[in-house]
């Protein structure tokens, strides 16, 4: 069924070539429908674009969410070892901790490089103890843990990034399904666009189907004329409109680590190809739409 | 072939035509007249299909026209030849493509030597690649019967074909007319030019239809 429906649009725009001639040559309908079908595939790649993005982004923070905590110590500097291996020890005895690990200084001073500088004197300053803890597949009891710290270690606090990461994968899935929702509603708008141009079409060519209707035409045969003209031309804007839409990704700013989901707006290996399903999605959308207008009024105008 | 039992035609709450009971035989040649707005046009639409009767019955080749679907109706209309006063053409074609418009809807070729036979029977083969706003009325007149024979219907419907003719044009069209109804086509004119239908009666045995009072009878009297 699927290759049967996937035939139909191109099978509108090789098969009787006839057919498509006794339209006249139309002006202004057939080039918005060209115009439109660019316009709109060009911001169907940026929204494709932005929905793997965010698609990437969200799986991104989901997994680190899902298998890393941190637990930061704050005590006086002559506390904070003891309280350090207490905390390790605990970890240790924990169900579901892979591992646990504290922060060397070197790490630490890293980690607030972006802030400070490289030069940050670490010994004059009272930071707390930073411990990265790997989660185990099944997972550990997050409330149980915080319990046995504050009873064993009253310094030491567990962030299990939840409290922000979570907010920002949801906030990630939202903006993929919003790119997915454009993309529809582009389709939806191209739809709406496509058939007004087709119906002032069969309305300005009322006199020809009027005699091709006298000379023995189905209603198929004068509806595939206007198919098969505005199927082409869909198809033809809505490739220019992926190249350039490419294109335009492709020139966006190249990945980095500072710039973060900003310059991470773009397409990743066979992710580069999927702008060019775009116009095999305009051929439908196109074929549908003016089938569906040409019938209707071929039926009005008996 | 194209049979009317007791039917009649209303539009807009008035009956236009009623109680019409007649049959069109094969190989016949009719002529129908009547003043204007009298429902001759009306009457041709109901035997081509375009409309369709609101009381009665109407039968084209043996099959009600109401159960006919969109595409029987299509198809009916392949063995019908239709020629109107203000005979329509594409305009961005050229007039051979037009006269041979018939076949390319029904996905047949034209073939080349009998295309230009055609239209050098109606005295058009010079203006094959001509588009259709650059023709005479008579020009038109003369395409427009090509093309509503060159499927070879049965029947050939002419809705006031001299209407916009002179004289000569107009003997010329009849002639190709009562041609045809010669080797066997059926023929039927709408037309008010008696003149017209007396050149005919003195070449073949046409018989006249008169509209009157909504009816459609036969006129008994010479013209």
């Amino acid at each position: 069924m699927a290759a049967i429906q996937q035939g139909l649009p191109l099978m509108a725009m090789t098969s009787d070539r006839q057919a498509d001639r006794v339209v006249p040559p139309s002006g202004a309908s057939a080039w918005l429908t060209s115009f439109t079908a660019g316009a709109m595939t060009f911001l169907a790649v940026f929204a494709l674009a932005l929905s793997l993005a965010s698609g990437r982004l969200a799986t991104r923070w989901a997994e680190a969410l899902d298998h890393t905590a941190t637990i930061r110590i704050s005590a006086p500097a002559d506390q904070l070892p003891l309280q350090t291996k207490a905390v390790l020890e605990v970890l240790k005895t924990t169900p579901g901790i892979a591992a646990a690990r504290a922060e060397t200084p070197e790490e630490q001073r890293k980690l607030l490089e972006p802030w400070f500088g490289p030069d940050l004197p670490l010994d004059d300053l009272p930071l707390p103890q930073l411990i990265e803890v790997t989660e185990g597949l099944d997972g550990y009891d997050a409330e149980g843990l915080k319990q046995r710290l504050s009873a064993e270690a009253p310094g030491a606090v567990l962030d299990d990034h939840t409290r922000w990461r979570r907010p920002m994968a949801e906030a990630a899935q939202r903006l993929r399904l919003l790119g997915y929702l454009s993309i529809a509603l582009i389709g939806a708008a191209m739809a709406a666009m496509i058939t007004l141009a087709a119906n002032a079409a069969l309305s300005a060519n009322a006199q020809v189907i009027k005699v091709l209707r006298l000379v023995g035409a189905r209603d198929s045969y004068i509806a595939r004329a206007f198919v098969r003209r505005f199927t082409l031309r869909a198809v033809t804007g809505s490739l220019i409109g992926a190249i350039l839409g490419t294109i335009g990704v492709a020139l966006l700013p190249a990945q980095d680590v500072a710039g973060g989901f900003l310059t991470g707006l773009g397409f990743t290996g066979f992710g580069w190809l999927l702008p060019l399903a775009l116009p095999v999605l305009a051929a439908f959308v196109a074929f549908a739409a003016t089938r569906t207008a040409a019938f209707r009024t071929l039926r009005r105008l008996t | 072939m194209i049979a009317f039992e007791n039917a009649a035609y209303s539009y807009g709450g008035g009956e236009l035509l009623s109680e019409i009971s007649l049959r069109l035989a094969p190989g016949s040649f009719h002529f129908l007249t009547g003043p204007s707005g009298s429902g001759k046009s009306t009457f041709l639409k109901l035997c081509y299909g375009e409309l369709m009767p609101t009381a009665g019955r109407l039968t084209l080749f043996d099959r009600e026209v109401r159960a006919l679907s969109r595409d029987d109706i299509a198809l009916t209309r392949r063995r019908i030849g239709v020629v109107h006063q203000d005979c329509q053409f594409l305009d961005h074609l050229p007039l051979a493509a037009n006269v041979a418009l018939p076949l390319t809807v029904a996905g047949r070729a034209a073939p080349a030597a009998d295309l230009s036979d055609l239209l050098g029977w109606v005295g058009l083969g010079q203006l094959a690649d001509a588009l259709p706003p650059s023709l005479s009325g008579g020009e038109r007149q003369r395409a427009a019967l090509a093309r509503a024979i060159i499927m070879g219907p049965d029947v050939i419907l002419a809705d006031e074909p001299t209407g916009n003719l002179d004289w000569d044009l107009s003997l010329r069209l009849l002639t190709l007319l009562v041609e045809l109804n010669r080797m066997g086509k059926t023929i039927l004119i709408a037309t008010h030019d008696l003149n017209l239908i007396r050149q005919a009666k003195s070449q073949l045995a046409a018989r006249v239809l008169r509209i009157s009072k909504r009816r459609i009878q036969l006129a008994g009297a010479d013209l």
